[in-house]
């Protein structure tokens, strides 16, 4: 096979089958069997398009080859001739015709919203997304996931028939669930975003992240969280290849090269974040891209509006790990010692054995010149931290305020 | 699609007992979601029975000796679990106990 055509079938791959897969699942009402015949549409493809060409409308073909694959299952399973009717009559073949949109655009958002439903487990909502919209394979989810294959198979059985036998819509909420709904939408894709951002190995889960929230912007023009949330992922991701020197150490916000940040990323993620805000009272997702946005437009690190950032995480839920992080912003506005108090009076808090707290204290002392008290707090910090990267930062500063 | 509605509570449960439902079995009564239900007496006065080698083994008291336990159930049929979930919602217990959604087995037609 050429390479065009297999780099062709791959980005087929990509952008068409959760198309593919969500409008079997809508008109034969089963997962697995929607599943399958997307696959062997796929398989199909590959087998026909080196010899035939890829045809003009991929996407139409993998549909129509995928129902015809159901219909024949049906017709040997005998399902009731009304169904078969009903999914014979789905889609136009692709010869005929050709200006008929072969889609109904929402299938996908049906999906997307049927996947993230607050009656399955998260990890179930978030294995669920990859597998049937992104078309991760079983396999792939379960190495991200780091969790062996049966495992994640069994997750994902269990999920469908959950769908199934408790009756779960296929649909997109109506308008007066749309407030509680689509906030679960988004919190799966900001996980999963999450997931990949915090290891590199598994970066590949921010990117399909990132691909389902431009989906879910494009399906969802109205919702201004959605444009937030896609803004929030691309302004961090801008940073993603300058938070770690080549040999895996981690390199602070104030300390990383910002020409090397991606500077497309942070304008689209900048304007997508500006329409959204001119649309009404900001949610916590815009908030928390205009934080992001805060950072990634600010030339150096000096130059950073701490005092804006300050207010903006004001505005938000204060949690414990948004107090720490607004008496970080307050600090570097006003300087250490006001930050050091602000944190001190958060230590009672609910925020103990969380390793940023002592590193966060370290930090104000180190900027105050108490090294000493910085170096026992830098320890504390270090007994706490949660990846290797985190530690060795974390003993690298240790190392600075002990000489 | 039908399901049960489990109303679970703690022992100060006990004290909404006859409550009532606030105009919730009303309403629900005329969408035509409810097909029968009832509160039930404490767990104090419930007799559990198990058969094993055809010796009758009973219990004075419920199965499982949890905190939460079932004060009531509805049994509702509705379109989807969406409505389920709102009707349950809706149900005054929902503010101050447990309602737990478990869909009806489907029977095979054969055995209805």
């Amino acid at each position: 096979m050429t390479g065009a055509v297999q780099e062709e079938l791959d980005r087929v791959f990509r952008d068409e089958w959760g198309q593919v897969v969500a409008t079997l699942i809508r008109v034969t009402g089963n997962w697995d069997l929607a599943e399958e015949c997307a696959q062997e549409a796929f398989a199909a493809a590959l087998k026909n398009w080196p010899e035939h060409g890829v045809p003009d409308r991929p996407g139409a073909w993998l549909t129509t080859t995928a129902r015809n694959r159901a219909v024949d299952w049906m017709r040997r399973e005998a399902v009731g001739a009304a169904k078969l009717k009903e999914v014979a009559a789905m889609i136009p073949d692709h010869d005929d015709e050709p200006d008929e949109p072969y889609d109904v655009p929402d299938d996908r958002l049906r999906l997307m919203f049927t996947c993230c439903h607050p009656a399955l487990a998260m990890e179930a909502r978030v294995a669920l997304t990859l597998r049937t919209l992104a078309g991760l394979s079983t396999a792939e989810i379960a190495r991200a996931f780091l969790v062996g294959e049966s495992t994640m198979s069994k997750r994902l059985t269990r999920a469908k028939q959950k769908i199934q036998h408790a009756g779960i819509p296929y649909r997109v909420p109506p308008a007066h669930l749309l407030p509680e709904r689509t906030p679960a939408v988004l919190a799966v894709l900001y996980l999963l975003f999450n997931e990949g951002y915090t290891d590199p190995l598994r970066s590949g889960l921010s990117s399909e992240a990132i691909r389902l929230a431009r989906l879910l912007v494009h399906l969802m023009p109205d919702e201004p969280e959605a444009a937030g949330l896609l803004a929030l992922m691309l302004l961090h991701d801008a940073r993603r290849d300058t938070r770690l020197t080549a040999d895996g150490e981690l390199v602070t916000l104030e300390e990383q090269d910002r020409t090397r940040w991606d500077h497309a990323g942070i304008t689209e993620g900048v304007d997508l974040l500006d329409a959204a805000l001119r649309r009404g009272t900001p949610r916590p997702y815009q908030v928390q891209a205009a934080i992001a946005a805060c950072h990634a437009t600010a030339r150096t690190a000096a130059d950073t509006d701490w005092p804006q950032i300050a207010a903006l995480y004001g505005q938000l839920k204060q949690t414990p790990v948004v107090a720490l992080n607004r008496a970080v912003a307050i600090g570097m506005a006003d300087g250490p010692a006001v930050g050091l108090r602000l944190v001190d009076d958060l230590a009672a808090g609910s925020l103990v054995g969380y390793h940023l707290l002592p590193a966060t204290r370290a930090d104000f002392l180190r900027r105050l010149g108490r090294y000493a008290e910085a170096a026992a707090a830098y320890r504390d910090a270090v007994e706490l931290a949660g990846t290797d990267a985190e530690r060795r930062y974390l003993t690298r500063r240790l190392e600075e305020v002990s000489r | 699609m039908k399901y049960l509605l489990m109303i679970c509570g703690d022992e100060s449960a006990e004290a909404h007992a006859n409550d009532g439902c606030g105009g919730w079995s009303e309403e629900m009564e005329q969408r035509g979601v409810v097909e029968g239900g009832a509160g039930l007496r404490p767990p104090s006065e419930a007799t559990t029975v198990r058969v094993r080698d055809d010796e009758l083994l009973l219990t004075d008291g419920p199965f499982a000796e949890t905190k939460e336990q079932i004060g009531g159930f509805v049994l509702i049929n509705c379109a989807n679990l969406d409505e389920a979930i709102e009707i349950a919602a809706k149900h005054p217990a929902a503010g101050y106990g447990t309602i737990e959604i478990r869909p009806v087995l489907d029977v095979p037609p054969e055995y209805v």
